[in-house]
């Protein structure tokens, strides 16, 4: 048989290419309307009264006095409101629709309604923590001493905001009885149940005679942005169109999304440690605070992603980790590829490199005797099972990268005194910086047991056309492919004679969100388990149906109080190195070229995943050098793709991959998580690129040429 | 209220309306033409590109007033050409389409490139799709099928 990684054609390919594709916002429903939300224009306070204007025919306000059910977008806590009843928590809170044919007409109705509010006071400072987890390793009772020295870094990151090119958008409509959604998401079950929770439908009841469809569009591009952002959508439209009867589209303009959709978490992160004079680590201490918003959101599991990557790709005996998520008067932040290891990864990567220039020790050999092994144990006293490769594939980059001697020599030149300032714009410190990171593949803990509780079908027709029925979506990520070619591969059919439809929950069962690195994994390790009983049970020309159901390997353990045991079943690993050019004059950085090498277990699609590969790490070199996003007052500064700075072309540079090929035994043909992992290193590697350069240390992200100008007016 | 008539896709065709409308919404509303989509509305990241007498244009910047007996190709047009063909066939063999929202204004980038510059550097390409975002693919399989496809034999451009 062929070797499952080499590429194939995307199936969507020609539609996408060619313009065909239809997106939500190029779908139009006959007689359709329009919607647009109106806004709370405070920051934090109380409406005392609200006044509509006389409403046109055709047209209409819906809000919180519609709502059938309780006015919660039901997520993990039933904290955030669809519409604003009374209590304004942050600028911009949904307050009502306003639904019509003509966009002119709508914003005039906004205009004229007035609302009256009696204002309180902001907090946009880490004080009030909402959710808290802590957790120990070994027997962490070392104290500084003579012989112990305490090494300190904090480290600061700011927003990140997904900035896919297809705005959030969704359609609402009413059909078969049923109140429909169709539009651009991660998670269709995710909606179903919020749409449900909104309208006030008990799950049995819609067992029974089923009241709710949601449907994927084709998604332009999602990143996180689109797995719970979306139900806040769904959820207002679903109010309206139970009310109203009519198909109604909501879709964002990049302002309104930029300003108000949720974005990465702004994160502080404190780490410390005890260490011998020679670099013996006794003890490391992470504290982590990072910004939920408003509300809670996903923070929580984005709390823990981080707070389990306290050790980044190394094992330390004896660790004491806390963390909280903060609620400020801000936009919710929430779920972004990589969901807390992004903010944890380059914390400890830059933290390791200072703990080894504090000691005058060579940073590679501290970060080496560190390195996980097979059988180490991680952050929450887990088991590094599976075999880890990451001496080969450091190797690996170094050598094609040629690091060691660009290092020294980049090294050497800032210390000879090439820091002197330059007087031509070719004028350019360089720096190379690398950066290790793993990335657990699939939900946290007992989440894909105990919460998900995947389900798979696989259903043959009578012309042996075999079609997957799963809930995940193809996001530009290629599933629509993959899957596809898993189950053509295994069964030894042409991949025609496979059938996978963008997810309808009227007919696909709840596999699962589209979200952490589990789509191939999980959803692929239950198509092809469903594939493999097919083949067995295989009777041509008949109807056949499979079902498979997630079952969690016994050898995972994990205790969701304690947060202590096997936080995830594999890991994946990645090696980038970055080097850049910093302009001695402008301090602007110029990105020279990447060398990357990845353990993925097994690509599906070779192609596919090296485009994820180079994809993943420019986002993350975007947030390391880059995107600057803030709040001033609690209002997002950087509304448009003109004020927020996303990588171009030009700021692209050659990008050489490699992947290992190191099948995890569990996995379909061998495939782990590939999404996430790659955008998490990019900002470590660059940060330490920069730092390299310039021969300072580097605290924050994105290193803009303002912060290393900072940096270098602080002899 | 207004009735001109400009060249879409090569078929001269009237427009009645606003002529303070974006080009955008006129191919999108007007003439169903959906391959031109909305990314920032503000002319910055590409998505809404659109060849204007042979040049690219970002169309949400233009207003119809400006259309006017002008030339206009959209991406539905362009793929009728065998120069699209063989655009198409490179993007597709070297992985540069992941989500697609981008994807017709990039295509539509490298018809303009080509035609100005039928064999650019790296660097042109660069400086060529500077004014489109892509969000996926970190654009190095896209340079890679913009290379291939003006090196090859048969000289389209």
């Amino acid at each position: 048989m062929k070797d499952i990684s080499i590429s194939i054609n995307k199936v969507d390919n020609i539609s996408k290419i060619s313009g065909k594709e239809a997106y939500v916002g190029d779908i139009k429903l006959p007689d359709m309307y329009h919607a647009k939300t109106f806004r709370a224009n405070i920051i934090k306070g109380t409406i005392k009264k609200i006044t509509y204007p006389n409403l046109p025919k055709d047209y209409y306000i819906v809000d919180a006095s519609d709502i059938p059910g309780k006015n919660f977008v039901k997520i993990i806590f039933d904290d955030m409101p669809v519409f604003v009843e009374n209590k304004v928590s942050y600028y911009g809170e949904p307050i009502c629709l306003v639904i019509g044919k003509d966009k002119t007409e709508i914003l005039k109705i906004m205009d004229g309604i007035s609302v009256t509010y009696e204002e309180d006071t902001p907090e946009f400072e880490y004080k009030d923590a909402v959710i808290h987890y802590d957790f120990n390793k070994g027997d962490p009772k070392y104290k500084e001493s003579d012989d112990l020295k305490l090494i300190e870094g904090t480290y600061d990151m700011g927003y990140q905001e997904h900035v896919y090119i297809e705005p959030q958008g969704m359609i609402g409509y009413f059909e078969n009885n049923k109140v429909s959604m169709l539009g651009a998401m991660q998670c269709p079950y995710y909606i179903k149940n919020a749409v449900l929770s909104i309208l006030g439908i008990e799950p049995e009841e819609e067992e029974k005679n089923s009241k709710v469809k949601v449907k994927q569009a084709p998604v332009g591009g999602a990143f996180g942005g689109k797995e719970e952002f979306p139900s806040l959508l769904a959820c207002q439209l679903a109010v309206a169109v139970n009310k109203l009867k009519i198909p109604i589209s909501l879709i964002y303009e990049r302002t309104e999304d930029m300003e108000f959709s949720t974005k990465r978490h702004p994160a502080t992160i404190e780490l410390k440690t005890l260490v011998t004079k020679e670099g013996d680590i006794k003890q490391v201490m992470a504290k982590v605070s990072i910004d939920g918003g408003a509300y809670k959101g996903l923070s929580g599991v984005v709390l823990q992603r981080a707070m389990l990557a306290a050790s980044g790709a190394y094992a330390f005996d004896n660790m004491i980790v806390t963390g909280d998520v903060f609620r400020t008067n801000t936009v919710p932040t929430g779920a972004f590829r990589g969901f807390g290891a992004p903010q944890m990864i380059f914390s400890v990567e830059m933290f390791i490199q200072h703990i080894a220039k504090t000691l005058s020790i060579n940073p590679l050999k501290l970060r080496k005797k560190y390195l996980v092994k097979q059988g180490d144990t991680t952050s929450t006293s887990g088991t590094f099972r599976d075999t880890v490769i990451m001496p080969d594939m450091i190797k690996k980059a170094m050598d094609i990268s040629n690091y060691e001697s660009k290092t020294t020599k980049y090294e050497k030149l800032i210390n000879a005194g090439n820091s002197v300032k330059g007087y031509s714009k070719d004028d350019v410190y360089r720096g190379v910086g690398m950066s290790w990171f793993l990335h657990g593949c699939g939900f946290t803990g007992s989440g894909e047991q105990k919460h998900i509780k995947a389900v798979v079908r696989l259903a043959k027709d009578a012309n042996n056309q075999v079609t997957i029925l799963i809930a995940s979506v193809d996001m530009g990520q290629g599933i629509k492919t993959t899957m596809r070619k898993l189950v053509a591969h295994e069964l030894e059919i042409p991949f025609e004679q496979v059938t996978l439809d963008d997810p309808d929950t009227d007919y696909v069962p709840d596999s699962g969100p589209t979200v952490a690195s589990r789509t191939m994994m999980i959803v692929g390790g239950l198509v092809l388990e469903a594939t493999k009983k097919l083949k067995k049970q295989w009777k041509d020309n008949e109807e056949q149906l499979i079902e498979t159901n997630y079952k969690q390997p016994d050898y995972v353990k994990w205790d969701d109080e304690t947060l202590i045991g096997d936080a995830y079943p594999a890991y994946s690993w990645g090696v980038n190195i970055v080097e850049v050019e910093v302009s001695k004059v402008t301090y602007q950085v110029n990105l020279v070229g990447t060398w990357s090498v990845y353990d993925i277990g097994k690509a599906i699609d070779e192609r596919i995943i090296m485009g994820q590969c180079d994809g993943g790490l420019l986002q993350g070199i975007g947030y390391g050098m880059l995107e600057v996003m803030n709040h001033k007052d609690g209002k997002i500064q950087q509304k448009s793709v003109t004020d927020y700075i996303i990588p171009t072309a030009k700021d692209s540079a050659k990008m050489e991959t490699h992947l290992m090929n190191n099948p995890f035994a569990l996995g379909p043909y061998g495939a782990k998580g590939a999404g996430e992992l790659t955008l998490i290193g990019g900002a470590p590697a660059v940060a330490l690129a920069i730092e390299n350069a310039i021969g300072k240390n580097v605290y924050k992200i994105p290193v803009t040429p303002e912060y290393i100008m900072e940096l270098m007016n602080n002899e | 209220m207004s009735r001109v008539e400009f060249i879409l896709n090569e078929k001269k065709v009237e427009f009645e309306g606003d002529l303070n409308k974006r080009l955008l919404d006129v191919l999108r509303d007007d003439f169903g033409l959906f391959g031109s989509k909305e990314g920032c509305g503000e002319g910055e990241c590409g998505a809404c590109a659109i060849l204007f007498n042979d040049e690219i244009v970002n169309s949400c910047l233009l207003p119809m007033a400006n259309v006017v007996n002008q030339r206009v190709m959209t991406i539905e047009g362009f793929s009728t050409t065998k120069k699209y063909k063989a655009i198409e066939q490179s993007f597709m063999d070297h992985g540069a389409v992941q989500c697609g929202y981008c994807t017709p204004g990039m295509i539509i980038a490298t018809e303009s490139l080509l035609n100005k510059n039928a064999k650019p550097t790296e660097e042109e390409i660069k400086d060529g799709l500077a004014g489109n975002l892509c969000r996926c693919t970190g654009y190095n399989m896209i340079i890679d099928a913009i290379i291939a496809v003006s090196r090859r034999e048969d000289d389209l451009w």
